[in-house]
């Protein structure tokens, strides 16, 4: 058969083995690793090199663009197989909670701190303008703040916010509420951690705005005497909640930092760094916040307490801080 | 490749002219296509090329994407306000707590389900043949994913929340100006070489075309023996095309009507100067003329030559 084209002995030679390969990524593709055969898995490496080859011997000696393109779609794939991530979604997820979140979140103290700045200044701020004077608040909140808890209410009204009486609420309510704030504050957390591209500015303004809040509404409750017992309602959630958006904020200021100052790096690398710590710790805000929605819902209403309260808010801050920041032994692998 | 002037022609008539400025512009096109062209190699060191997707198709997925979860929370939602009416008030308050965290998940960790899976796109990206992929070859990892994804928050929610933004004089004015400077994340993947998102530069990933292309039969073999006597062509008259032409031929036969093949068949007849003999067909006249071409040009190209078109005499 002298009288067929090269390349069509050649592609004749091999096309037996590139739909062989084609037929196993199918598989793979469409039902996962655990699909293959172990007969498949040893052929791979040798179809997968031999596609390859193939690839860049019909470049150069064929002219059949069917062909070619068929081969760098199947050599794409295969070198995405073969060099891709095999880790369950089981694996990834025990490993961010063993290792990558609290290694995170260590590596990241410095932005920490300077988000805590932001949010606990805004707050202290505002708290110390609204004690000098009252109208203060109405500067931050504006005239029609959306429930009675302002300067005008009265002691019994801004007590009543704070403690639930028997059959006040029933549960079926304080599970709405506690997803609505849930939504709310891992929107807030996940934009923080967004705005923080540019240059991080944003997520400064974001921080001390929501301190800003909190800190005047905290002078409404200090003015009337209530000091001690709303910060008691606040803390039992707020402890996970503002840690929470600190860390958002954090993780925003990491992406700033990282691209306003890349240092040795290129501007895309460092981005590209600080990105993937940044994500890991905004996950983790995530996880975070749903654990403090939970405390809020629940916890908040049901225990009217402020002993337990206090109690219950400061073990989880130091069961957070023990598991994010204790030393802990590296596996060298 | 050479994107040189084709060479003046002796005679200037329009249809030379014409056909410079087709041949111009079909060049310059492919100059920008492989602008899309990454070149990956491989740890076996063999290059792989791979294609960036293209704005418009990023856009044609991520607006099938939101289609797609738009459908889901809508589905979802009218589904509970029917069996909500048999609950009593209760469990209806816990049923709707729980679809609005089910909400929340939807809105923000759609994309990063299906990218964490194994073809590492959402349905969107895969009904337009487009994939994530780490930017230095390696393997796309969950943080990647994770950081790409969660930064559409200012892609595509600040700009939405700044249009949304209504109001008085001022706040419009405020509101212009905040969405002119959101907008600079949202179209940011136009401005660069590599079409990445924001997402995309912060998670060190991009956006490539994963076609799955079919493997269809060689025109050349379908030529018989027989055929090759019929159809004896002469050196010049298979030397008339370039690499160009013989991949245009391809996609004639492999996929036109027999209407476009005979006009294809009538020019390249007048064109090389062919007589067509009694009882043969368009079809068996163009897959012969392919072969030779093909033949020729491989040879050619063995030795080293590119003729990549019919202007290209050398």
């Amino acid at each position: 058969m002298s009288d067929l084209l090269k390349s069509y002995r050649f592609r004749e030679e091999r096309e037996s083995d590139w739909r062989k390969l084609d037929l196993i990524l199918t598989r793979a593709e469409n039902s996962g690793v655990k699909a293959l055969s172990d007969d498949d898995m040893t052929a791979l490496p040798r179809l997968y090199r031999q596609a390859v080859s193939s690839l860049s011997v019909a470049r150069s000696i064929s002219l059949d663009q069917n062909v070619i393109a068929y081969l760098e779609s199947l050599c794409t794939r295969a070198y995405f197989f073969v060099y891709g991530a095999r880790t369950s979604i089981g694996e990834r997820m025990m490993d961010f909670l063993r290792r990558d979140w609290p290694a995170c979140i260590s590596s990241a103290i410095g932005p920490t701190l300077l988000a805590a700045v932001f949010l606990l200044g805004g707050w202290a701020l505002a708290f110390f303008l609204c004690m000098q004077d009252m109208e203060w608040f109405w500067t931050f909140h504006g005239q029609n703040f959306w429930d009675g808890r302002n300067p005008d209410a009265s002691v019994e009204y801004l007590r009543s916010t704070i403690y639930t009486d028997e059959g006040d609420l029933g549960d079926g309510q304080l599970t709405s509420f506690a997803s609505f704030l849930f939504n709310n504050n891992a929107q807030i957390a996940l934009f923080a951690f967004a705005l923080g591209f540019a240059f991080g500015i944003p997520t400064a303004w974001l921080l001390v705005y929501n301190g800003v809040m909190m800190g005047s509404l905290h002078a409404v409750f200090w003015d009337k005497g209530l000091g001690y017992e709303f910060t008691g309602w606040l803390l039992i959630h707020g402890t996970t909640e503002l840690f929470a958006i600190i860390l958002a904020g954090a993780a925003g200021f990491v992406i700033g930092g990282a691209v306003a100052f890349p240092g040795q790096m290129t501007r895309l690398n460092s981005a590209r760094h600080a990105g993937q710590k940044a994500a890991t710790i905004a996950m983790g805000c995530v996880i975070m916040l749903i654990v403090a929605a939970l405390l809020e819902g629940f916890g908040r209403q049901m225990i009217n307490s402020d002993a337990i309260r206090y109690t219950i808010a400061l073990s989880i801050l130091g069961l957070w801080c023990a598991y994010f920041y204790l030393p802990r032994r590296t596996d060298t692998v | 490749m050479s994107s040189t002037v084709p060479p003046a022609p002796d005679t200037v008539n329009l249809a030379n002219v014409e056909a410079a400025r087709r041949r111009r512009a079909r060049m310059q096109e492919q100059e920008r296509q492989s602008k899309l062209v990454r070149k990956l190699v491989t740890p076996e060191g063999a290059a792989i090329q791979l294609k960036l997707a293209n704005a418009s198709e990023r856009a044609g997925a991520f607006l099938i994407d939101v289609a797609i979860q738009w459908a889901i929370v809508i589905a979802t939602a009218l589904g509970l306000s029917f069996a909500i009416r048999a609950m009593d008030p209760e469990s209806a308050n816990i049923a709707w707590a729980v679809w609005l965290v089910f909400f929340f998940f939807v809105r923000n960790f759609y994309y990063i389900f299906f990218e964490l899976g194994t073809k590492a796109a959402t349905p969107g990206k895969r009904a337009l043949g487009i994939r994530v992929t780490s930017r230095n070859g390696g393997r796309l990892t969950a943080n990647s994913v994770l950081a790409r994804n969660f930064i559409r928050e200012i892609e595509i929610g600040l700009p939405f929340q700044f249009l949304m933004m209504g109001g008085d004089q001022v706040t419009s004015w405020m509101a212009l100006l905040g969405l002119v400077w959101s907008g600079i994340f949202l179209l940011f993947p136009i401005f660069n070489k590599d079409k990445m998102r924001v997402g995309d530069l912060i998670a060190g990933t991009w956006v490539i075309k994963n076609p799955k292309t079919k493997l269809m039969g060689d025109i050349s073999s379908t030529t018989r023996a027989t055929t090759h006597e019929r159809f004896a062509f002469t050196p010049q008259q298979a030397e008339a095309y370039g690499i160009h032409e013989l991949h245009v031929l391809e996609d004639v036969l492999r996929q036109s009507t027999q209407d476009v093949k005979a006009q294809v068949a009538l020019r390249i007849r007048q064109k090389i100067g062919w007589q067509a003999q009694p009882g043969e067909t368009d079809t068996a006249f163009l897959e012969a003329y392919y072969a030779t071409l093909r033949r020729r040009l491989e040879q050619r190209m063995i030795l080293g030559e590119r003729k990549t078109d019919k202007f290209d005499v050398r």
